[in-house]
């Protein structure tokens, strides 16, 4: 079973998932690695990383030097296809025009979504994140806990490969031994800064990301994956093979051809298509979903984009993995007389608590950086150490004025020059051109440290999205509308941010590049700009109060599963595609048994 | 001094931006990424042969060649500031009055100044006109709307001989090259940095 055209699909199948990307790419292969049969429908179009990813290109060779614009926001050589803030055709709307409520939704349209470029950054969530109301009062409890997790992240973590250390700090958990790839030396600025950093109690650790740091152990991993599945093992053993480890070069935003990090594209569906269990159909936007007369679902109603038509196919079971809000928007779009509201919405939380990540920055020139004798500082393609968050005893003593907590990610270096490089030099150089200016560039050059803030934003009733009652799509689709509202807990931790780095940077002796913010709502980074959205079909205990239980199945309609980030019913600092894999898996076991016990 | 050149350059200013724009769209939002691009092949550029000397001349006092160093003008760092000032998209846009208009009050300074065009001038001549507009002037100066043109043209040229790969090798990159293993920074950095 292969990429298909409509034409292939057969006419029942046991699960259709609904997206490529980390959820769908992890529900897949669970569920076709067990011999399930699996049609994955894309709404973008088939991608090969393996002939379309830059590798080595320079900037030179790009439209503008690889600047951002419209058409490509993350630069010229960004992986995403046809995605960003804005879709040609396919719009959503906000309900108020206040700049501080326009949630704004980011989305793409390709085999494998969002991986393909994000920034592998892999953290687990801790055993306080699945309990954040019980600590504080605040949000919302998940009906399970980090202990429920724990060996599914351990699974994810072998199967994707992620370098990392288990340092045993608060809320910070250990991988198990063996799980992690040994993670690569901090850099000159990283190094610095863990120094300085130990005068303001930060601890600065290796992060964790997924990236190749050496070749995955293809002899022991798939045995303790896929335990009594020789077929599986060996599908996954030569998988495993054909990934080469990193060689240090080539920015993770571009995707790898050598399928040295993890992207769906690259690590869940080639073994998933090697089964033989897997149809994917791209160029597949699903619309809404089937119901019998049963109250089940049966299948998915999708458009053909490439003949503009609607088709339906069929299954046992329905998987939506489209991307939080894209699932929330099938669900809602599935509307008929007897789900006046769409499907799976009893409770009437389908669409509510969308939460993003606090973000946060502050960069610093540093002069013991400058001019540094010439080394190779590309490494990882992203960072290497980063500060997990270190005041839980402060905030639980109330010392704090806002509840949860942020971690720190660092960018430091020379890295491959992208314009703009070197703008407004002018407060170091004085207006320096010619030779001088020449030499104020090699000597500035790498001396600079940015610090991002990824914080918890806690769930609340201000920020959720509906269907917009006019607006359509081009298919005739209706369209999400979002409502935003940060609590005063956001602005403040953001404001924080800015604080603790402007104080970081003081104690590297550095200059900030700008001064930091007047307020929180100043300091926050744009809703929606992080691109770390979940919630908005969120998991709980009491089916009047959530849309899905533990194993991401709806209350309403026990065939129909999510397995995206949409269940999240908290959005921990950690940044949530790790977490979305390990739910993503659980819930495909789950739906192995239940299928086993001829209860799906 | 240059009260009547700085007018001038408000006024043509106006006129660039007014100027019929040729229609063009950008690359979209799948463009091919492996692929090299040359200036003028996604959408038509604007300089004609006078600007375009103009902006060679300027790239040369920005980023002069060195040794066996090429200069921003080498490597044709102009056509990537056409390029820019052409493109379709509203942050390049909004580059292109500011560019075209201070090339032409660089050219009409030089006139003014030396009774020649900027391109003919000696370098000497040359740096007496971008030494008094290579730092921001103050809003009420007559020079403010230069110092601005310039401060963007020479952000321009930094981008665009910077990132190649003659330009990354002198501002001190040595990446992009495959490694076996990485093995952080050198003990050399280490002891500068009083890491060890």
């Amino acid at each position: 079973m292969p990429y298909i055209s409509p034409e292939q699909l057969q006419s029942q199948y046991d699960v259709i998932v609904v997206g490529s990307g980390a959820a769908g790419g992890q529900t897949a292969y669970t569920l076709a690695m067990e011999g399930v049969k699996v049609l994955m429908l894309e709404a973008g179009r088939y991608y090969d990383p393996q002939s379309e990813t830059p590798m080595f290109q320079d900037h030179s060779r790009a439209p503008l030097r690889g600047a951002s614009t419209p058409d490509k926001f993350f630069g010229f050589y960004d992986a995403t296809v046809d995605g960003g803030w804005k879709i040609e055709g396919e719009p959503y709307t906000l309900a108020s025009k206040d700049p501080a409520r326009r949630f704004e939704w980011w989305r793409a349209r390709m085999m494998g979504g969002r991986t393909n470029h994000w920034g592998r950054i892999s953290l687990r969530n801790g055993p306080y994140d699945f309990k954040p109301y019980s600590r504080d009062g605040l949000g919302f409890d998940w009906p399970l806990n980090y202990e429920d997790l724990a060996e599914y992240y351990d699974r994810v973590e072998m199967l994707i490969g992620v370098y990392g250390s288990n340092e045993g700090l608060e809320n910070t958990p250990n991988s198990s031994p063996g799980v992690l790839l040994p993670p690569p030396k901090a850099r000159a600025g990283e190094q610095y800064t863990r120094k300085h950093a130990k005068k303001l109690g930060l601890p600065v650790i290796p992060i964790h990301r997924a990236v190749l740091s050496v070749r995955q152990d293809s002899k022991t991993i798939p045995a303790r994956l896929h335990p009594n599945n020789p077929r599986a093992q060996r599908i996954l053993a030569k998988s495993m093979d054909e990934r080469a480890a990193c060689f240090w070069a080539t920015n993770c935003v571009r995707g790898c051809s050598t399928r040295a990090n993890y992207q769906s594209t690259t690590v869940h569906l080639p073994p998933a298509l090697a089964s033989g269990n897997l149809d994917i159909l791209p160029d597949a936007m699903a619309r809404e979903v089937l119901m019998d007369d049963a109250g089940k679902a049966q299948g998915v109603r999708f458009i053909d984009r490439r003949r503009n038509r609607e088709l339906e196919v069929r299954a046992r079971v329905v998987v939506l993995a489209a991307s939080a809000c894209e699932s929330v928007r099938v669900l809602l779009n599935s509307r008929s007389p007897r789900y006046p509201s769409g499907v799976a919405n009893s409770s009437g939380r389908v669409g509510k608590y969308i939460m993003d990540t606090v973000g946060g920055r502050l960069g610093g020139q540093i002069p013991a950086l400058e001019g540094l004798p010439l080394h190779n500082e590309d490494g990882a393609g992203g960072g290497h150490v980063y500060v997990p968050w270190w005041l839980y005893q402060e905030q639980h003593a109330g010392k704090l004025d806002f509840a949860r907590g942020y971690h720190v990610e660092f960018q430091t270096g020379r890295h491959l020059p992208a314009a703009p490089m070197f703008d407004g030099l002018e407060w170091l150089t004085g207006g320096s051109y010619g030779k001088r200016f020449k030499e104020d560039v090699r000597r500035y050059y790498g001396s600079f440290v940015g610090f991002a803030g990824r914080g918890e934003m806690i769930p609340n009733e201000d920020s959720f999205c509906d269907l917009d009652p006019v607006v359509k799509d081009k298919w005739g689709v209706p369209v999400l509308r979002f409502h935003w509202k940060w609590s005063e807990h956001e602005l403040k931790q953001a404001q924080h941010m800015e604080r603790t780095f402007a104080d970081l940077i003081s104690a590297l002796g550095g200059r900030l590049t700008r001064q930091p913010s007047k307020d929180g709502a100043a300091a926050i980074e744009a809703p929606g700009s992080i691109i770390h959205e979940v919630g908005g079909a969120i998991m709980g205990s009491d089916r009047r109060k959530s849309v899905t239980n533990q194993w991401c199945q709806t209350w309403d309609v026990p065939n129909l599963f999510l397995t995206d980030g949409a269940p999240f019913c908290s959005n921990a600092d950690k940044n949530p595609t790790l977490t979305i894999m390990a739910l993503a898996w659980r819930a495909a076991d789950y739906m192995l048994e239940e299928m086993r016990k001829g209860n799906l | 001094m240059a009260g009547t050149a700085a007018l001038m350059v408000t006024e043509r200013a106006a006129l660039a931006q007014g100027e019929a724009r040729p229609a063009a769209r950008g690359y979209g939002s799948d463009p091919d990424l492996v692929r090299s691009y040359q200036p003028g092949e996604l959408w038509p550029l604007s300089f004609n042969d006078h600007q375009r000397r103009t902006a060679t001349a300027l790239c040369d006092v920005i980023i002069p060649g060195e040794g066996s160093v090429p200069s921003a003008g080498d490597l044709k760092v102009q056509d990537f500031i056409d390029e820019w000032i052409s493109a379709p998209y509203p942050a390049q846009a909004a580059d292109r009055p500011r560019i075209l208009g201070g090339l032409e009050w660089i050219d009409g300074e030089s006139q003014r100044r030396f009774q020649r065009g900027f391109v003919e001038l000696s370098l000497a001549q040359k740096t007496a006109i971008c030494d008094d507009i290579c730092r921001v002037a103050p809003a009420d100066s007559p020079l403010h709307e230069p110092s601005h043109f310039f401060r963007r043209f020479r952000d321009l040229t930094a981008s665009g001989f910077f990132t190649t790969p003659e330009g990354a090798r002198d501002a001190g990159y040595v990446g992009n090259v495959p490694l076996a293993t990485f093995d952080g920074p050198p003990p050399e950095v280490l002891r500068r940095l009083g890491l060890e």
